[in-house]
């Protein structure tokens, strides 16, 4: 079995009515339950909040977030098991935050 | 954990209002923001970690700490509630404030006081309901645009305009003082979101149970202060009861209407009629008749009949007569004309239908023409009854009402064809005003 993060990138905070946040909300919900269901979730990992700091280069000039456009912003991520990337990829197409134009990126661990 | 459908919609209405309360209703706005913003942890947090066990304190705590910080971080620069004034500028009584205008009793006479507010003088009727259910129901202007079939510029016109002129009132209406020269808007625009849900015109029915239920959720808050419940409110109340356990038998499978009289009783609300009749009781007090306590008995006369063919129309007609006094319609009329038919027959009906003070005003009205019709069916008339029923299918102002006259109709075309029951409702109002109002 290999390990693969789950990078979510996107905006949740579009501007939506609390019913159309809380639908969201509930396709998330539906979306890690399958997740557990199927017994490939190895860390459930964390939400991010929005904000934050960036630290850079030598001079370790401190930033305030965000870093990105919205669109790139990672808000998330989880750590998926699976045999093959592909597996961990098909499980990443009922990822909700594509349905509001966002991405999720897969990326193999390295176990050393 | 599985949660109520509409959690976030409620809780953007109790949220709002109270947030409302401690910041001023100037910054009303800011309260969405911060509900917003809780309401948006709330997705981030759960969708990963699942929903909390008490999923509205949870977001009441996320808004709470939010509006803290707001509080702290601006209050130098901003106002908030005036009347609130310094005891917001100290930490000693800043959070012990806020957690008391948090608590579940001054949730509701914060809710109270929105209501109370949106239903200001100033704005239409189309503009108070939309506002109510903006504000306090957690509709987006999309989704009461989608309600009341009206476009999104419109609906945004009318929330931009009332939240202007409830920023200009200043401090939201104060509920310990007299307010009972505002009660009988606030009656009145329940009864046109009720109505809206009930007759309207969205082809959705699970939107129009939605505003239903809105009202009946809202009229709940009135119900609750006891200056609020006033007879009037108690018969409002009893006939949104009365009236809304008849949903399920209204529409079939398709989501066609079925008239009142072809309905299948079985499938009546009965706690929801127990309910309307126990408030019907509660309203018969005081001195005053209004035309809440009137419609509501109508509606607990078709609920207690049995059958159709048992409804008391000597009843309803004398219902009928005392809402022309207090109310007189030509809608009022039809509907009492038809009564009438039941009563003494397709002739006499059709001779009352014929004399209807005002009736150009029913011009546009389909349910004019379909009662002609019936009633010409029901006497044996065919030919007279397709050119009616095609009249009125020429009216119809939506595709629920045109496939249910497209039906008769195609029904008043058969061999021996049968009247069936007249679609009327026990009530003054017109399906559609309320977005007609502006």
């Amino acid at each position: 079995m290999s390990e693969f993060l789950f990078l979510f990138r996107g905006s949740t905070r579009l501007t939506r009515s609390p019913e159309e946040t809380q639908k969201s909300m509930q396709k998330w919900v539906a979306w890690f339950k399958e997740l557990n269901e199927k017994h490939v979730v190895k860390d459930p990992g964390n939400p991010l909040d929005a904000s934050g700091k960036v630290v850079r280069g030598r001079a370790k000039d401190v930033h305030d977030g965000p870093f990105a456009e919205a669109k790139d912003l990672v808000n998330g991520y989880v750590v998926i098991e699976t045999a093959t990337i592909d597996a961990a990829v098909a499980l990443s197409k009922g990822c909700p935050i594509l349905d509001d134009g966002g991405s999720v990126e897969v990326r193999p661990l390295l176990k050393l | 954990m599985d949660i109520d459908d509409h959690l976030f919609r409620r809780e953007a209405g109790r949220l709002v209002s109270a947030l409302t309360r401690i910041f001023g209703v100037h910054n009303l706005a800011l309260a969405e923001d911060v509900v917003q913003d809780a309401f948006c942890r709330a997705l981030e947090v759960w969708g990963m970690r699942g929903v909390p066990d008490n999923p509205s304190a949870w977001l009441m705590t996320t808004a709470r700490n939010r509006a803290l910080d707001v509080l702290r971080r601006q209050r130098t620069a901003k106002t908030f509630a005036p009347e609130l004034g310094r005891l917001l500028d100290s930490e000693w009584t800043l959070a012990p404030l806020v957690d008391e205008i948090l608590g579940a009793d001054a949730i509701k006479d914060s809710m109270l006081r929105m209501m109370l507010s949106c239903c200001h003088p100033r704005l239409s009727e189309a503009a108070q309901v939309a506002l109510m259910l903006n504000i306090l129901c957690g509709f987006s202007i999309d989704e009461i645009a989608a309600a009341f079939t009206s476009t999104h510029a419109a609906v945004e016109k009318r929330i931009v305009r009332g939240k202007k002129v409830l920023a200009e009132s200043k401090h939201l209406l104060d509920t310990s003082g007299d307010f009972s020269d505002r009660l009988p808007a606030v009656q009145r625009a329940l009864y046109l979101l009720f109505n809206e849900g009930y007759h309207g015109a969205s082809p959705k029915v699970s939107v129009r149970l939605e505003l239903c239920n809105e009202a009946i959720h809202l009229i709940a808050v009135l119900l609750q202060h006891p200056r609020a419940r006033t007879p009037a409110t108690y018969a409002l109340a009893a006939l949104m009861a009365l009236t809304a356990a008849r949903l399920p038998a209204r529409t079939d499978s398709s989501g066609n209407l079925i008239a009142l009289l072809d309905q299948d009783r079985a499938l009546w609300d009965r706690a929801r009629l127990a309910e309307g009749m126990r408030l019907l009781e509660l309203s018969a007090c005081g001195s005053e008749l209004t035309a809440y306590h009137i419609e509501a008995a109508m509606a607990s006369v078709h609920a207690m009949a049995r059958r159709a063919q048992d409804t008391d129309w000597s009843h309803i007609i004398s219902l009928y007569d005392a809402l022309m006094r207090i109310n007189p319609s030509p809608i009022v009329a039809l509907n009492r004309a038809i009564a009438v038919a039941q009563r003494e027959g397709a002739e006499r009906g059709l001779a009352e239908l014929e004399t209807i003070a005002d009736r150009h005003r029913l011009a546009a009205y389909p349910f004019y023409p379909a009662a002609l019709a019936e009633l010409e069916l029901r006497r044996g008339n065919p030919e007279r009854a397709r050119a009616h029923f095609q009249d009125a299918l020429k009216r119809a102002r939506n595709a629920m009402e045109q496939r249910f006259f497209e039906q008769r109709l195609a029904a008043s075309a058969l061999p021996g064809a049968q009247s069936s029951a007249v679609q009327f409702w026990e009530s003054s109002f017109e399906p559609g005003r309320v977005d007609d109002s502006e």
